[in-house]
């Protein structure tokens, strides 16, 4: 045991017990978010509190999430490397999960058609909906399943960026008749919600998926990858 | 001693862990591990205190949502980074650590 491991374990022990005491010690918000949020929940165009908040109290928070997720995956495909990038050697030698995906897939799609639909009266919505989308990707990836349209650049590049598209455009058309950014009016609410819901889905689940997919399973170890492009011209 | 205190410290001792591990290990997968241990330590301080005496208040279970998916892909962000950093240095640390 170094002295390095005691000191920062001491350290990682006070931080503790520091903000074990000043949770316990909190003093109540002056605001009071859940009357607030319950007393605007009429205007909002959904039927649960927390899909209210992300898609219409707080919605500036939730599009600049987007875009942070855009720019993480615009990232991540700035960094990619060339990538022997083809489904069959992608996959695991299992012949029991491509039978198995078989029966899984619709289920996966249905599950997350209810989760997106769901987010208006109960919890759900287009973040758990999408990530439900995502594991039908990666799943369908390590089956080793062609996915042709997954590599078409163009297309999955629209994908990637029509969640931030519809939400940008949505906020700014709702600007026409002269309210503020992102301010939905009462009688369009829970579809203009719903519509943003369902390209987030797509771009979120999308998101994820391609974010998986730049890291293949590929020849880590530097001397390996150097002997492996000297195999392939 | 409430459900939403338990919540609360089990989030601090998260974040306390995983804040050893982060300073402790210099191998940057473990870091990324710790790193998340301890947002996920935050995340459940956040859920938990927000059930305090007025009922359930959704703008932080908001915010939580929001950050389990940028911490997602932040991780794989991460990921990709560090797999790119070792297939060109060979290393599994930063050279400023040792």
């Amino acid at each position: 045991m170094s002295l390095r491991l005691v000191s920062a374990a001491l350290l990682c022990l006070a931080v503790t017990v520091a903000l074990a005491w000043a949770v316990l010690d909190r003093p109540l918000p002056e605001e009071n978010l859940p009357d607030r949020v319950s007393s605007a929940m009429p205007q909002s165009g959904v039927d649960h509190p927390v899909t209210a908040v992300l898609l219409n109290f707080r919605s500036y928070d939730t599009l600049l999430e987007i875009a942070v997720l855009l720019l993480a995956v615009v990232v991540a495909l700035a960094l990619r490397e060339a990538q022997p990038d083809r489904p069959e050697q992608m996959g695991l030698e299992n012949p029991l999960l491509r039978a198995v995906m078989a029966w899984l897939l619709p289920l996966i799609l249905v599950v997350a058609g209810f989760l997106l639909w769901a987010g208006s009266y109960q919890p759900g919505g287009a973040f758990q909906a999408g990530s439900v989308l995502a594991a039908a990707g990666v799943l369908l990836r390590l089956a080793g399943v062609t996915t042709a349209w997954l590599d078409n650049a163009a297309l999955m590049r629209a994908g990637l960026a029509l969640g931030l598209l519809t939400f940008l455009g949505v906020g700014l058309l709702v600007m026409l008749p002269g309210v503020p950014f992102l301010t939905y009016p009462l009688e369009y609410a829970g579809t203009l919600i719903l519509v943003i819901e369902l390209t987030l889905t797509l771009s979120i689940g999308l998101t994820l998926i391609s974010l998986f997919r730049l890291t293949p399973p590929y020849a880590d170890d530097p001397d390996e990858a150097r002997e492996k492009e000297a195999e392939t011209p | 001693m409430s459900g939403a205190l338990v919540f609360a410290w089990s989030g601090v001792l998260l974040f306390g862990l995983g804040l050893f591990g982060f300073i402790a290990h210099r191998h940057l997968l473990r870091r990324l591990l710790a790193f998340n241990i301890m947002g996920s330590g935050s995340f459940l301080v956040l859920v938990g205190l927000a059930q305090h005496g007025r009922g359930v208040d959704p703008v932080p279970h908001a915010m939580v949502i929001t950050g389990i998916v940028v911490a997602v892909a932040s991780t794989a962000l991460a990921l990709v980074v560090f797999r790119r950093w070792y297939r060109a240095s060979g290393r599994t640390d930063l050279p400023e650590d040792t």
